[in-house]
């Protein structure tokens, strides 16, 4: 059996935190925790953790700044945006910034421990909000893309997009496409990818123009 | 036509301003009561604040009756001047008239003095009045009135000087009143550029107010009331769970949503429509929509149809959650509804059951649409709605 993921937890809500502690499964080992911008930089530098559990409106600058101050000197470290809040801003610009993943407060303890898992693998774990966002991002393509390899979606990764966006678990993305799980998450890493580097800039435009829940 | 007294009560009453105009002029003649009111109307009576003021503040609440706008008039400012100057020459022919016996040039002097006040007075009038408003106008017109009033003025009372005294002595005293006039000026500058300040710094303390009452009273309304049934209801978690994710989901549309113009957009529409069916089933929903477009009738009826498919799945499937996916492509819109409940076996259906032939299938397909079940016992149910855009 594999050692348990190493987890610190950011989040201003002490609750939040003890509440996410206990839900956590036995896969997960929360190492640290911290409760705004400063402490958090300080607890991921000392611990360096495997996954870092991020809320992204987090007192001292949010925790886009976390990933910011984090990412150039421990690119390791993997970070999943975990918030209450369903902005495209603040989906959008936290993915960018540079976390693998986006998941909101309601979602339950075992489904939480799995996106811990999945991004301490490498792996990028999309909600279905998030690939709602992603796919209306790239489809408000009106304007001539600057690099087509990185602003603009495969039609399998649409495809994937969208059964995300349905509802379906990676396993069942896989057996309704027949394809393997890790192609699956193969196509999503590449979309995180897309999302990240390519710089049209309709996609911040668009999340700002866009506040929705 | 000279201070918009006339006008004001009009709009106020509700008749025509030429039946007031008229009575003012019928009663001037009756001994002059008309004048008198009319004095009385203008001095006593504040200006209605009009068009869009400073954020739908306070304001709305003064005065009543003079609606002054005469620029709005068709005879605009011009016409106000003109109106003016025929009160003062009327004035100066009833004082001569009268036999008061004042000489002319007195008298002259006087008159010329009298509409430049008058100039003035309306203007500090107008001024009060663009402070209601957001100051947007420019302020050089009215830069040329004050100055103009104030020079006529001035010329009048240095005639009337300049006809009693030796022009030299008229020049010392103009520049010994210049000197006093700066010399105060230079005095209470910065009172009234304090007073300026002090009332502007009212107004954003009386706007941040403002909000934050609107706020007490918006979480007053929906959170604290919220909250407060949440302790009664600790016995029965789902309906704990059913307040909390209504509350969360109206906070949202709050705090997120610009609430203008979202009536007829689809997606605010389907979000709606599942939102009854949380709040009325007790199940949680997760809606995601890309694309947007208006309604029409037939995305009305898809919107029923998506409505019947949530209510069965609700009711019927077991499963606490439902997904909802609705895409709209420049020629299509396709709505999945999908929950991991227990399923059902199509062909097991009987045949009266109507619920989902009827309402889902045949909706569809009446309106031009398609509907597909994919179920199985066991596997949960997902129904694809795909309608076609005109």
């Amino acid at each position: 059996m594999t050692p348990p993921v190493r987890v610190v937890l950011v989040d201003d809500h002490r609750l939040f935190r003890s509440g996410v502690r206990a839900e956590l499964g036995p896969r997960v080992d929360v190492v640290g925790e911290a409760d705004d911008v400063a402490s958090a930089i300080a607890a991921i530098v000392a611990l360096t953790p495997d996954v870092v559990l991020l809320d992204v409106h987090l007192p001292g600058g949010g925790g886009a700044e976390v990933l910011r101050a984090i990412l150039p000197q421990l690119p390791d470290v993997r970070f999943l945006a975990v918030s209450v809040s369903d902005a495209a801003e603040d989906v959008i610009g936290t993915i960018r910034a540079g976390a693998r993943g986006y998941v909101t407060k309601t979602i339950s303890g075992a489904d939480l421990t799995d996106a811990v898992v999945r991004v301490a693998d490498g792996d990028a774990v999309f909600s279905p909000r998030l690939a709602g966002f992603v796919l209306d991002a790239f489809a408000a393509t009106d304007a001539p893309s600057i690099d087509p390899e990185l602003d603009a979606l495969t039609a399998r990764e649409r495809e994937v997009l969208r059964l995300i966006a349905r509802g379906y678990a990676y396993k069942e993305i896989a057996r309704e496409l027949f394809i393997s799980v890790k192609t699956v998450e193969t196509h999503v890493s590449s979309v995180l990818r897309k999302l990240q580097l390519s710089n049209r800039h309709e996609l911040t435009r668009w999340a700002t123009d866009r506040r929705l829940v | 036509m000279v201070a918009g007294v006339a006008r004001g009560l009009a709009d106020h009453i509700g008749v025509d301003v030429l039946v007031v105009r008229a009575l003012f002029v019928i009663l001037a003649f009756g001994g002059g009561a008309g004048i008198a009111m009319y004095a009385a109307f203008w001095a006593f009576v504040g200006p209605v604040p009009t068009g869009p003021d400073d954020g739908g503040l306070a304001p709305r609440t003064v005065g009543h009756e003079r609606r002054g706008r005469v620029g709005r008039d068709r005879f605009g400012d011009s016409g106000q001047y003109v109106a003016l100057a025929a009160v003062a020459i009327g004035g100066v022919l009833a004082v001569q008239s009268l036999g008061l016996g004042l000489p002319g040039r007195l008298l002259w002097p006087l008159a010329l003095t009298a509409f430049g006040a008058a100039v003035l007075w309306r203007q500090a009038d107008e001024a009060q009045r663009t402070r209601w408003r957001s100051a947007v106008g420019n302020p050089r017109p009215r830069l040329v009135t004050t100055v103009a009033g104030a020079a006529l003025v001035f010329a009048g009372a240095a005639t009337f000087l300049a006809y009693h005294e030796q022009l030299g002595q008229v020049r010392n005293g103009l520049l010994s009143t210049a000197v006093l006039v700066t010399g105060v000026a230079v005095i209470t500058g910065p009172w009234w550029l304090g007073t300026v300040r002090a009332l502007s710094s009212e107004r954003r303390a009386r706007i941040r107010e403002q909000e934050r009452a609107e706020l007490a009273a918006h979480l007053h309304d929906s959170v604290l009331h919220t909250l407060a049934l949440i302790q009664r209801h600790v016995e029965d978690p789902r309906e704990v769970q059913r307040l909390a994710r209504g509350q969360e989901r109206e906070l949202r549309t709050w705090l997120y949503r610009p609430s203008s113009d979202q009536e007829r957009d689809f997606g605010r529409a389907l979000e709606r429509v599942l939102a009854e069916i949380e709040d009325s089933q007790g199940v949680s929903i997760d809606v995601v929509v890309v694309g947007e477009c208006s309604l029409d009738d037939r995305l009305a009826a898809t919107l029923q149809a998506v409505r019947e498919a949530a209510l069965n799945a609700a009711k019927h499937s077991g499963s606490e959650a439902i997904s909802v996916y609705a895409e709209v492509e420049p020629l299509k819109v396709t709505v999945f509804v999908r929950d991991r409940g227990k399923g059902f076996d199509m062909n097991a259906v009987p045949e009266d059951r109507l619920g989902v032939k009827e309402s889902v299938v045949g909706r569809m397909e009446r309106h031009g649409g398609k509907a597909f079940i994919r179920t199985a016992p066991g596997e949960g149910t997902e129904v694809r709605l795909e309608m076609e855009l005109k």
